[in-house]
């Protein structure tokens, strides 16, 4: 009988969501683990990090690693499922860009630790006890691991071979890339396994895209009525489309809801936000800077919408240490 | 690292911090000016790294960005005056584009201040180190940048 090949599932800082979109894959997850040998997948079996520190070095012919590197200890699983491993898979936003996870690097470690644990409106801790590396507990000594100085998408940690784009991604695409896996068809190294061009190319909405748009302002989701057949921009909502992978099957624009970016930038783009700043700026119909700065008005938070999923990875990868909004 | 880099490529002032400044200037004005500037043996502060573009249209938010990230102080972009760019709109492009980088590069930590636009023709030589050493100075009071790890 052929041997079936290992794989391993893992999750850092995530939501859950992609470990979600494997469970998805419904009644073809069945056929899936027929096909394949499952050596670790935390959320779904019961192993113990002994069982795969005891595989051989590439023993694992993949490793797909949701969630962004956010304490020490992610970084340290990745590096042993790199070893282990044979391809890498980066599986999903966190783990290709930082994700909504990253949004962190807005602030500093001790910022996020403050807010949580004492600032929040939700939060009664009147001991103010927060997390420590090292805490005692009724004679045990119990161990924390530190959260890094700043988020960090996976490829900021390992090698990574291939990527799967989404918030999460498809199931589609998980299967297909599953699929591309273990039928040995990998394409180039450093692929993202997913539509090469803009969503705007594939988008349902894309023939009343203008060829020419110029706006005095932006509107905003919650005070404006949308027709749900017409392009975002046209309406003059902020539409990632532009400067986002295809591939989401449409799944917020289907649900008339504008592209926040979660597939990351196309290929041949490297900083979406970068790209966002361009093409929004790029409709702004006055040169007059008083009309100018008008519309520039009209976004609240144009970094946290433009790098919504994609801040660790970007090129300044958040606010620059010690640092308020200036 | 980057610090040490830093420390290695720029001269040291009496207080020790020597803003160093990416200015991002076009084929057809600013760096005609910036040559005339230099043809004329005017003196500017040698603070200033100079990249030709053959247009401030050309300059993305990204390349501004990378030098931030990389170890400049301050960033300058200097087009020709509205209404003579060579290839039309393209400083009118670069006006709206540096707008909403700059409420960007706030929330990112860095001051408004360190990014600027400015426009100057092929002819003004003067205003061109008016122009950079008003920068260099601006910055050097504003102190070293600090970047994310
Ligand atoms: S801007 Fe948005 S709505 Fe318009 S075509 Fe592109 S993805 Fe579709
Ligand atoms: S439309 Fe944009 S934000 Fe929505 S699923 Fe697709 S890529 Fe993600
Ligand atoms: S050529 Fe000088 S700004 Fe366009």
């Amino acid at each position: 009988m052929r041997v079936k090949p290992k794989m391993a599932f893992y999750w850092c800082s995530g939501c859950g969501g992609c470990e979600e979109s494997i469970l998805d894959l419904a009644g073809s997850l069945a056929d899936l683990l027929a096909r394949i040998d499952v050596v670790f997948w935390p959320v779904a079996f019961d192993y113990d990090y002994a069982d795969l520190e005891r595989l051989a070095d590439g023993e694992i012919l993949a490793s797909f690693i949701n969630g962004a590197i956010r304490t020490e200890d992610h970084a340290e699983k990745a590096r042993l499922l790199r070893r282990k491993s044979r391809y890498v898979v980066s599986h999903g936003a966190c783990a290709q860009t930082g994700g909504v996870v990253g949004l962190g690097n807005f602030f500093t470690t001790e910022e996020i630790v403050a807010r949580l644990y004492r600032e929040s409106p939700t939060v009664a801790n009147p001991a103010g006890i927060v997390p420590r590396e090292t805490s005692i507990d009724g004679g045990h000594e119990l161990h924390l691991p530190p959260l890094c100085p700043s988020v960090k998408p996976l490829n900021g940690v390992i090698d990574v071979d291939y990527y799967v784009p989404g918030c999460p991604p498809t199931p589609e695409l998980m299967q297909a890339a599953l699929t591309l896996v273990i039928e040995g068809m990998l394409p180039a190294k450093g692929s993202v396994l997913a539509e090469k061009r803009s969503l705007c190319d594939t988008c349902a909405r894309r023939d009343s895209k203008p060829e020419k748009l110029t706006v005095a302002r932006f509107r905003r989701l919650t005070d404006t009525a949308i027709d749900p057949a017409t392009c975002f921009l046209a309406q003059e909502i902020i539409c990632l489309g532009p400067a986002t992978r295809g591939g989401c099957r449409d799944r917020c624009i289907g649900a008339n809801m504008p592209c926040r970016g979660c597939f990351g930038p196309p290929d041949g783009v490297t900083d979406q936000g970068a790209r966002a700043i361009s093409f929004i700026a790029s409709l702004i119909g006055s040169n007059d800077p008083a009309e100018i700065a008008h519309a520039i008005g009209t976004i609240p938070d144009p970094a946290g919408l433009f790098y919504r999923y994609t801040l660790a990875a970007s090129t300044l990868r958040g606010r620059a240490q010690g640092r308020t909004d200036g | 690292m980057r610090e040490k880099e830093k420390a290695k490529k720029t001269p040291k002032a009496v207080d020790g911090f020597e803003p160093r400044i990416i200015c991002f200037l076009c084929n057809w004005c600013s760096y005609s000016a910036a040559d005339a500037a230099g043809r004329a043996q005017k003196a500017y502060p040698a603070n200033v790294s100079v990249i030709k573009v053959m247009c401030s249209g050309r300059v993305d938010p990204q390349f501004i960005m990378k030098a931030f990230h990389d170890g400049a102080d301050g960033v300058m972009v200097l087009g020709c005056h509205p209404g003579d760019c060579h290839y039309k709109k393209g400083n009118y492009q670069t006006q709206k584009r540096v707008l909403l980088l700059k409420k960007v590069l706030g929330q990112f930590g860095i001051e408004q201040e360190r990014m600027e636009l400015d426009w100057v023709s092929a002819t003004e030589g003067d205003r061109f180190v008016e122009t950079v050493t008003r920068m260099v100075e601006r910055v050097r009071q504003l102190g070293p940048l600090e970047r994310r790890a």
